[in-house]
């Protein structure tokens, strides 16, 4: 059992008391909503006759189901229109923080909350998204839940849960050139499977960790539950701090109201103590890792962009018969190298990569070069903010001139739920986070993940490419 | 925060036993896309996902979910990591409005998982040698009544036993009927506002 963790500390610091099944009721810190996962956890609290118990601790926005081309209102589909009405009764009735389409602050939930400076080391963050573990890079304990806990967290602000355990995932040393936090996950996920973390919370540790920007550690932990595990965080530390400093919801550092400085040392007495326990530690070196692609329909069918579709040899026994409808679905054959996969769509953005930096790393491939023929190619800023910020740099400039769309904030062709979807059996470099069959929007769609980077040296060139080969 | 109303906070039925017919899945991380496509998602209520649960393997014809002799399955038998991917409590919502009222399988993705307790669906685990008997079994006999017992943890059927495994916490919210665990949390009102006293960051920025 893991002793002296960051996970440790916070678990206990949030445990409000043990339930009688034994299990532990937890004090979720901030309960971020979104349109999908809430309108049935409000009918649930309405047919009980129940309040939202902190109002205050609970924040909105709207991601999944936005257009991101025209955004009037009502929204051409009317199921999304109808999403979009609830959201907008349900945190007025309860009075809900509610950044909407135009406010300034809308995009998608993992990327506005830490643009806010709601996001905070130490926290417990629960959300009705997966992608929610994308909030660990904080040093908070963040994870996905469904929608009767999304009414339990409304109703009561805790969860009843089973403890974790804890994962120490050391990579240590310098990433080579055209390698980012997205091949680093992609490739612990290729090494430990989309399985290894069931169980676990994953602590991202070592010199090249700690190297990472905030954006790449939120790459790193969005993906942790790609790999199984609930929940991924780093420990916080200066550029942890330096992020957050001036930040919207974040202390502030002005005397006599200002908290930063009291804030600064609980949040250090929160990282995992040296000699903390933990369940189970694995090393990675970074040198190792490679600009990494999927060839199948699980995040952890990845393989570095030098290489070849493994052959059913080379693929443990147990993992063969997915290698097998990977290989059928995905209509490649094992053997062949993955560079020159031709591609249909190019996507950029989700919360997975769709931050400033994600866009500048990809402005850099498209400037001065143009979308192949034949490609559809498009770049969905994270949130309206960060939008706001490639305009002002001339990103949006570079992207339209290489011949690439560009779209308003939200989900978008990550998961399709709005209009941006492939057709038919298109193949897509995608800079999100799921490959699954079917997961973008067409039931005999194809994705490759791969980095922003990557997806933007798709689009140039019309097929997978190795970055490294068009970097300056 | 505001104060709590308790009205009607929670359902509370007992579930320590599940009977009825087999469905055999097979197949590693099947993921929650899969069992609801994303495209269903766009709905206020959770009404209609039982006709759309598998709705894409379906389409290809021969789906066991479709199949004429597991049209009264009572019992899901899966493999390993099922329900990974997206959160959406519609995955397990779909199963259990088709039919489905316990999943038994080689192991569970964990949010998978607990919206299966919240919504009163045992997941439980068995060997894998076990679940390949047990899908071997339902498929060349699929009028078979499978036992899922959480008091004694076995699954049973033809008179054979394999044991099965469940954490003790969600076990025992099923066998004392607490596995809504809303009614429960919010009776905690009061030791739930002394712990939000002990975190500093609530405060720092009122």
């Amino acid at each position: 059992m893991s002793r002296g963790t960051l996970f440790d500390k916070v678990w206990d610091l949030h445990t409000v008391g043990r339930l009688p099944s034994g299990q532990t009721q937890l004090f979720i810190g901030l309960h971020l909503i979104h349109e999908v996962t809430s309108p049935q956890a409000f009918a649930m609290l309405k047919e009980r006759g129940l309040k939202v118990m902190f109002p205050e601790r609970t924040v909105a926005t709207v991601d999944h189901i936005v257009p991101t081309e025209d955004q009037s209102r009502p929204f051409a589909d009317p199921l999304a229109e109808q999403m979009m009405a609830a959201l907008e009764e349900n945190t007025q009735a309860h009075q809900i923080r509610f950044y909407n389409v135009g406010s300034g602050s809308q995009g998608i939930v993992h990327v506005i909350a830490p643009e806010q400076g709601l996001t905070q080391p130490g926290m417990t963050i629960a959300c009705g998204d997966s992608h929610t573990s994308t909030h660990g890079a904080f040093g908070a304990i963040a994870f996905g839940i469904g929608t009767s806990q999304v009414r339990d967290v409304l109703a009561s602000q805790t969860l009843a849960l089973g403890k974790l355990k804890v994962r120490r995932i050391e990579v240590n040393g310098e990433l080579p050139p055209g390698v980012y936090a997205k091949d680093i996950i992609l490739h612990i996920i290729r090494q430990l499977g989309v399985k290894g973390g069931v169980g676990y919370a994953y602590e991202f540790a070592g010199s090249t960790i700690e190297g990472l920007s905030m954006e790449g550690r939120m790459t790193l932990c969005n993906m942790s539950i790609e790999g199984g595990a609930r929940c991924g965080y780093v420990n916080p530390d200066q550029t942890t701090y330096d992020y957050l400093q001036g930040r919207c919801f974040a202390p502030k550092a002005n005397w006599p109201k200002g908290n930063w400085t009291e804030a600064v040392s609980w949040w250090e007495s929160l990282r995992s103590d040296a000699d903390a326990e933990y369940d189970d530690i694995v090393k990675l070196d970074a040198g190792a890792i490679a600009p990494t692609v999927t060839w199948g329909i699980t995040p952890g069918q990845g393989i570095g962009v030098d290489e070849s579709i493994p052959t059913l040899d080379a693929i443990a026994p147990e993992e063969r018969p997915l290698a097998e409808q990977a290989y059928q679905y995905m209509d490649l054959a094992p053997g062949q190298p993955i560079q020159g996969t031709k591609v249909d769509v190019c996507f950029i953005g989700s919360c997975t990569n769709g931050r400033i930096s994600d866009l500048r790393e990809a402005a850099q491939l498209a400037q001065g070069r143009r979308v192949a023929a034949g490609v559809k190619a498009f770049v969905v800023p994270g949130s309206e903010q960060v939008k706001q910020q490639a305009e002002a740099e001339g990103l949006d400039q570079i992207f339209i001139a290489a011949g690439f769309e560009w779209r308003q904030p939200g989900c978008s062709m990550c998961l399709a739920m709005n209009p941006d979807r492939l057709e038919g059996r298109q193949i897509s470099a995608s800079s999100s986070n799921r490959n699954f069959k079917g997961r973008q929007g067409s039931a005999s769609g194809r994705t490759l993940l791969m980095s922003p980077a990557m997806v933007a040296s798709a689009a140039v060139t019309g097929q997978v490419t190795d970055v490294r080969e068009l970097m300056p | 925060m505001s104060q709590p109303s308790q009205v009607n906070a929670d359902i509370q039925t007992v579930v320590q036993m599940v009977s009825g017919p087999g469905l055999p899945l097979v197949g590693n991380d099947i993921d929650t896309d899969r069992i609801i496509p994303a495209r269903f998602l766009r709905s206020v209520t959770f009404d209609g996902l039982g006709e759309q649960v598998f709705i894409d393997d379906r389409a290809a014809g021969q789906h066991p979910f479709d199949q004429a002799a597991y049209q009264n399955a009572k019992i899901l038998v899966v493999n390993r990591n099922f329900g990974c991917g997206s959160s959406r409590e519609h995955a397990p919502q779909a199963i259990a409005r088709w039919g489905i009222q316990a999943v038994v399988g080689e192991s569970f993705a964990e949010i998978f998982f607990g919206n299966c307790i919240a919504i009163g669906v045992p997941c439980v685990r068995a060997e894998p040698t076990a679940i390949a008997q047990l899908q071997k079994l339902i498929a060349a006999q699929p009028t078979t009544i499978l036992t899922v017992d959480l008091a004694t943890q076995t699954i049973q059927a033809n008179g054979q036993a394999w044991p099965i495994q469940i954490e003790p916490g969600p076990r025992q919210m099923f066998l004392s009927g607490t596995w809504d665990a809303c009614g429960q949390l919010i009776a905690q009102v009061e030791a739930i506002q002394t712990t939000a006293q002990t975190l500093p960051y609530l405060t720092w920025h009122t």
